[in-house]
């Protein structure tokens, strides 16, 4: 979650990850974040998110995306 | 049969008596019969074009819903399957699933290549080999082709992606790809959020009926006493670039903008209360764009569905896609972290910029405008941390004056570059016309009355700039308060109606309308 947390704050320095639950709904990240964030996920936690994990759901808090990166790790 | 015309009023009064006083269950039929008929008014060979593209993604969508749920019903029923073997039998069920997308997406999107561009292609080829131009083909354009294949391809793809079921039903089907209100200009809805309220049989409440009433007569007020009225001086400018240069280029760039806004809005407006009219929920297309303080803002409120629907289905397939990460890998080999983190993403968003210029339309003055975008949007995301130490060291630039210096800043930005591509047929005339604004002088045509000679009197300009000023007032109020409908709701009965009948006398009395005047077609249809 920590090496997650540093990619986030890497993006935007002034939100804070840790209590923000709607990072896609009120527009605080937008596409092309998700692009770079995508990215570098990728790159560290070795995982492949494509498109249609791209959802609110598994974006709008830090929380959300680790659930999805530990269940694509699983896969 | 458009939107600004009697036939379509005499159409809205019949539906809207039948649709309210019929039992419930007749609604939906009549609806789809509704739609059919709006679209066969415009040819048949049209209507045939979309009964294909309804009947082809139906059985591909149900198609690979079945194979979808044979595969969890295989994995259910087999307990003793080990996780690689699940992960095998889902990774055969996606290649079957994506090669039913891909026959079904090709053949709909070829349909739209060889219908909207195949005059294009040729005669750039033509262009290309020096040969010479040949008479054009001149093929029929289904009327809404490029919005409802777009609105199919995101229905398959949503499918595909098991984001939504199929829909079993044949003419629920037809109904969401047909529904007469968005199909000629939009907005292109998603099958996930259209489908909740356009197949529920139940009664509207009157409240939802009038409010749907007062957003048709808003749209038309905007389309017939505002974008028909600017129309005039802008079809005059921009129809004789030889002639008019300079001073008159500038006025009917400043006015294009605000006959584009009122045009599509308008129109907008008249969709979404046509529908809401109907009890259907239509979602918004635009969040006051002309309040945007960047073009990166502008892009998230104007023409919203277009734009979340290139990001949704081209943008992410492409910057996640294998060769992209592929692509990553080589960067990052050869120029290091940072440009790998950069590149991938300035290549996925120029195809998605050079998709929704051709999207615009068979020209290249529109893939120049979407380069354009991309070239500006990538040179502002560059610039993002210099913005954000600005605004951090200069307090005054987080006040509300430097706001509306940049909501200044961005109209006039959106002025000069993305809308004149819109106006002037070829990309030498709209760079032309642009350079006249320094190159050509004259510039008391603005002051000597010559303005008042292309078709638009004084009275003409006193009904806009009062017009227009509603529409500020009205768009300041949305934005403070929320729904201005809710508001004169909530105000004494005799108010609402004078404020309505008001409206309704401005666009008898001040409407663009009547013999001489083609206040049939909208901008956005032509797209």
């Amino acid at each position: 979650m920590d090496e997650l947390l540093d990619i986030l704050r890497e993006l935007h320095p002034d939100v804070d990850f840790e209590t923000e639950e709607h990072l896609i709904d009120d527009a605080v990240i937008d596409s092309l974040d998700m692009a770079m964030l995508i990215t570098e996920i990728s790159e560290t936690f070795g995982v492949v998110i494509t498109a249609k994990d791209i959802l609110p759901e598994n974006f709008n808090s830090a929380r959300a995306l680790y659930a999805l990166i530990e269940r694509l790790e699983e896969e | 049969m458009s939107f600004a015309t009697w036939e379509f009023l005499g159409f809205l009064a019949v539906l809207f008596l039948l649709y309210h006083t019929l039992p419930v269950k007749c609604r939906k039929p009549l609806l789809l019969a509704a739609s059919l008929a709006f679209y066969a008014c415009a040819g048949w060979e049209g209507l045939c074009f979309i009964l294909t593209t309804a009947l082809t993604s139906y059985f591909a969508a149900l198609g690979m819903d079945r194979i979808r749920e044979e595969q969890e019903a295989y994995i259910k029923a087999h307990k003793e399957l080990t996780r690689e073997e699940k992960k095998a039998k889902r990774a055969a069920g996606t290649v079957r699933l994506r090669r039913i997308l891909a026959i079904c997406l090709l053949f709909n999107l070829a349909i739209l290549l060889v219908v909207k561009y195949a005059d294009f292609f040729l005669s750039s080829a033509r262009g290309l080999f020096g040969l010479e131009q040949g008479r054009p083909l001149g093929l029929i354009m289904p009327l809404g082709i490029s919005f409802y294949t777009l609105q199919v391809t995101g229905y398959l793809v949503d499918v595909y992606r098991g984001t939504v079921r199929a829909e079993k039903s044949l003419w629920k089907h037809v109904l969401f790809v047909s529904f007469f209100p968005q199909v000629i200009q939009g907005p292109i809805s998603r099958y996930g959020d259209l489908s909740k309220t356009l197949f529920n049989a139940e009664k509207t409440p009157a409240k939802e009926f009038f409010f749907g009433l007062e957003r048709i007569l808003w749209g038309f007020f905007k389309k017939l006493v505002i974008a028909d009225r600017l129309a005039i001086f802008v079809g005059k400018v921009i129809g004789d670039p030889g002639t008019y240069r300079g001073p008159y280029v500038l006025l009917a760039m400043i006015l294009y903008t605000l006959e584009l806004y009122a045009d599509f809005t308008g129109g907008i407006d008249i969709t979404i209360g046509t529908a809401q009219a109907l009890g259907i929920r239509v979602a918004e297309n635009f969040n006051l764009p002309y309040f945007s303080t960047s073009l990166k803002e502008y892009w998230r409120r104007w023409h919203i569905s277009m734009c979340s629907w290139f990001r949704d289905y081209v943008f992410y397939p492409v910057s996640t896609s294998r060769f992209m990460r592929r692509f990553t890998g080589l960067v990052r080999g050869r120029l290091g972290d940072k440009a790998a983190r950069k590149l991938p993403l300035y290549l996925a968003s120029l195809a998605v910029w050079f998709c929704t210029g051709l999207w615009h339309g068979a020209n290249w003055n529109f893939i120049v405008w979407g380069l354009l975008n991309w070239a500006i949007l990538m040179i502002s995301q560059e610039l993002e941390p210099l913005y954000d130490r600005f605004h951090k060291r200069f307090a005054w630039s987080n006040t509300a004056p430097y706001r509306v210096f940049m909501i200044l800043r961005t109209f006039i930005f959106i002025i000069c570059t993305m809308n004149l591509f819109d106006c002037y047929a070829t990309v030498g005339e709209t760079f032309g016309a642009f350079g006249s604004l320094f190159t050509a002088g004259g510039w008391q045509a603005l002051t000597d009355g010559s303005m008042l000679k292309l078709g638009l009197s004084a009275v003409d300009f006193i009904v806009l700039a009062f017009s227009l000023l509603l529409v500020l007032l009205v768009s300041l109020k949305k934005q403070r308060k929320g729904s201005v409908r809710e508001l004169l709701a909530q105000r004494p009965f005799a108010l609402q109606l004078m404020l309505w009948g008001g409206l309704l006398l401005c666009i008898i009395l001040f409407g663009i309308y009547g013999i001489g005047y083609d206040a049939s077609q909208f901008i956005y249809n032509r797209f």
